[in-house]
């Protein structure tokens, strides 16, 4: 397989903490958080009443009769994406289509519009539910609307690896660059699924922190007091491109994306490996991948959710795969988490890290857990000189995901 | 109730639904070559009709339905 260099040419996002990459940078830098009391009358029953929602409602964005055909996650995705291609200046660079592909997946799909229409069809009967009910709820609705926009014809891929699948979707599109299938890949995650049915499934699970009083204060990966993560939606898309082809058209580069590393854990369908076994082969795997040093990698942008378990667990996979050296930080102390926007947001904000030298706080680690013998941006954001960054994302089935970034 | 007010109600729902400004409606128009209707759109367009003017238009009957024109002569014999 030739390995083609990969970098990165255009960023978009629309999340809790603004609707464009730049707004929810500088949020991060200055460690705002984008959570907030769910005020909808459906929350009152709700055991959690607090969630990351987005910024910008794409309802101001897009046209009425286009929102019809939509399910948010699609509309949001159609947002980042259309951002991150004009940041990457493809609109009218010649691109053949045939050499420009698609890898957008969402972790949850179009539930929403499932239940929504469910509700028609309770209350009005079959002949009430809208037609364009399946391409809207279809776990490939997201990919496929970007990639019919873009015009893209190298194949439209949609991963689902929960909350792992931003980061994994970024990964194919490495992989497809390298084995020659594509020029460009616009890649990335979206979700948005804030409504009662899955908040109270994850709240069954007791998975989701319980904080409502205090919703700024509610996602504090690493603290003694976190009880769960905040569900957030949102949108992320990156456009990754041959580093020849970027070059060849002068394009502005933010960073290379030199390696992915994926692993499953095949140990529990929810719970995290406790020694994160998993997590350790997918970094040591992403590592060897980007051939970079691991004196190299400064920066982590960690998976860490503000969950009891999975927080330390990566806290010891970090330290066996890695080492004791890197700055960590978790921006879902900021953003919630996007579940399957995660690993491309946090994806765009290890890159700019790079870019900026500089890491986002992780705000609400007041009180760190005992097991945290790693160092983290904590409260405030740090410059630092990253040549190269780790990005982990890991999902409910056993996902392991991890990607290396490295300056130009 | 007359063809004109039959089309009025018809370009409200076109409207509604895709988008069609109502100055464009006229009954001489087809739906999918004058006025951008695609078949997804046009199935909601058969059932807001139904609610709206209180007549049944079966599936097999839509494939007729080529204009505005066709549109309403199907609701006023109906209603």
């Amino acid at each position: 397989m030739s390995r083609s260099d990969v970098v990165v040419t255009g960023l978009g996002a629309t999340t809790p903490l603004g609707g464009d990459v730049a707004s929810t940078w500088d949020a991060m830098l200055n460690g705002r958080s984008g959570v907030s009391a769910l005020t909808q009358e459906w929350a009152e029953q709700l055991p959690v009443r607090i969630a990351a929602q987005l910024a910008v409602d794409p309802a101001s964005l897009l046209d009425r009769v286009k929102l019809r055909r939509l399910d948010r996650s699609e509309a949001i995705a159609l947002i980042a994406a259309h951002q991150a291609w004009a940041d990457a200046g493809l609109a009218d660079s010649g691109l053949d289509p045939e050499r420009l592909a698609v890898s957008v997946g969402s972790g949850i799909g179009g539930a929403v519009t499932l239940l929504t229409q469910d509700d028609i069809l309770e209350a009005s009967g079959p002949r009430r539910v809208s037609p364009h009910t399946v391409p809207m709820l279809m776990p490939n609705g997201p990919a496929a609307w970007v990639g019919l926009e873009l015009g893209a014809q190298a194949g439209v891929h949609s991963v689902a690896s929960a909350c792992a699948t931003g980061a994994e979707a970024i990964a194919l599109g490495l992989d497809m660059i390298r084995a020659g299938r594509a020029d460009v890949v616009v890649a990335g995650g979206t979700e948005a699924v804030i409504h009662p049915l899955p908040i109270a499934g994850f709240a069954s699970m007791r998975a989701m922190s319980t904080r409502n009083d205090e919703p700024e204060r509610a996602s504090r990966p690493w603290d003694k007091g976190r009880d769960g993560f905040v569900l957030g939606e949102g949108a992320g898309i990156v456009v990754l491109e041959r580093a020849e082809h970027a070059a060849a058209r002068g394009a502005r580069v933010y960073a290379r994306l030199a390696g992915a590393g994926i692993t499953s854990d095949g140990f529990d369908i929810v719970q995290p490996h406790p020694e994160g076994a998993g997590a350790i082969r997918a970094i040591a795997k992403a590592i060897a991948d980007a051939g970079v040093a691991k004196a190299d990698i400064t920066h982590v942008n960690a998976h860490a959710t503000s969950t009891p378990v999975g927080d330390m667990a990566e806290i010891i996979a970090l330290r066996t795969a890695l080492g004791d050296h890197p700055l960590l930080t978790a921006t879902k102390s900021m953003s919630g988490h996007l579940l399957g926007a995660a690993g491309a947001l946090e994806s765009i904000a290890t890159i700019l890290a790079i870019r900026d030298s500089v890491v986002p706080p992780t705000i609400n680690l007041d009180d760190p857990d005992d097991g945290l013998d790693l160092e983290v941006a904590a409260n405030k954001a740090r410059h630092l000189d990253i040549p190269a960054a780790l990005n982990n994302s890991f999902g409910f089935g056993g996902h392991n995901v991890a990607l290396v970034f490295t300056r130009v | 109730m007359t063809r004109d007010e039959i089309t009025a109600g018809l370009a409200e729902i076109l409207e509604e639904v895709a988008g069609v400004s109502p100055d464009d409606v006229a009954e001489a128009k087809s739906f999918t070559d004058d006025l951008d209707v695609d078949s997804l759109s046009m199935v909601e367009v058969v059932v807001a009709a139904e609610e709206k003017f209180g007549v049944k238009i079966p599936d097999n009957e839509v494939q007729n339905l080529k204009t505005v024109g066709d549109a309403v002569s199907y609701i006023e014999a109906q209603s």
